[in-house]
């Protein structure tokens, strides 16, 4: 059977279903198939990658030091049967 | 002053961290902070702390306001640890808690679907209907390769990604975050969210789209 015809502009949305493993076969045949013949989307999906791979190590919001440390003064209090013996 | 919740005003943002993936916690991790090891007390709050954050801002509107759910979350954590009875893991356990905080806080917006709609890439750089080859990348507006990534981990892209990703909306920022940044499964995605697994495929792709493009823009 031949795979069907995707264009660019319907691959592009599937992508992320496609990395998740999450396309029935046919459509996963169809979409490397269109991928084979298709520098740009080619590229595209480097770079949807790329980004991925990016995001692994980027920089994200997280407690302020003043609230990291009152938890770990509170922990100090509260927690184990006895922190200092 | 009694716990940290409550009375703490911060003049500054949050802080930033440059985030490893959410650590796997070992065996004895409970049986530590259970004697009092304050070192593994700060490496699971420092190590999840950044996740919560973004399940919390899901809840709410301010980042204020998540950040005193994170806190009134581990002080839950320390009343309760005595009768936690591992039968769940411990992670999985403190995110439970702190859904149950965030969920009395505030509630998920049910503003999902204007994050959901429309196409990821400029419906322009396709070829029109009346083209012999519609849907295709026009010759002008077809992607061009990058950098080699090596060049892409200078602190410039670094700071791109980071603006970007802040300017996400707050559920796909979430998603993002969960799934890319801090290497949460799918299900449990969804479960701190209360999405289903469809949606949160949609917002995860969006907001890679939404990045990739913004690196895009940045691109010499």
């Amino acid at each position: 059977m031949t795979p069907r015809d995707i264009a660019c502009n319907e691959l592009v949305e599937l992508l992320t279903e496609f990395l998740e493993g999450t396309l029935p076969p046919d459509e996963v045949v169809a979409i490397e198939e269109h991928l084979r013949g298709c520098d740009g989307c080619r590229t595209y999906l480097d770079q949807l990658r790329t980004t991925i791979e990016l995001l692994g190590s980027a920089t994200v919001d997280t407690l302020s030091e003043q609230a990291y440390e009152e938890l770990l003064a509170a922990f100090g209090r509260d927690a184990g049967p006895d922190p200092q013996p | 002053m009694s716990t940290a919740t409550g009375s703490v005003t911060h003049d500054a943002g949050p802080a930033e961290v440059y985030c490893a993936r959410v650590l796997v916690e070992d065996a004895d991790l409970v049986a530590r902070l259970r004697t009092g090891d304050q070192a593994a007390f700060a490496t699971i709050v420092r190590g999840w702390s950044p996740a919560m954050l973004r399940v919390a801002r899901a809840h709410v509107r301010t980042d204020a306001t998540a950040e005193e759910i994170v806190q009134e979350a581990w002080m839950g954590v320390l009343r309760a640890l005595p009768g936690f009875e591992g039968r769940a893991m411990l992670r999985t356990w403190v995110f439970r808690i702190l859904v149950n905080v965030a969920r009395r806080r505030g509630r998920l917006e049910a503003r999902t679907y204007v994050e959901l709609e429309g196409p990821t890439v400029d419906p322009d750089r396709f070829r029109g209907e009346d083209d012999p080859y519609p849907g295709h990348w026009r010759d002008d507006a077809a992607p061009t390769a990058w950098e080699p990534e090596s060049a892409l981990l200078a602190a410039e892209f670094r700071g791109v990604l980071g603006r970007a990703l802040a300017q996400l909306p707050e559920r796909q920022r979430a998603v993002v975050e969960l799934r890319d940044v801090h290497g949460l499964e799918p299900t449990e995605v969804c479960e701190l969210l209360e999405l289903t697994l469809g949606n949160q495929r949609v917002l995860l792709h969006r907001g890679r789209a939404r990045l990739r493009e913004a690196l895009a823009e940045a691109m010499p």
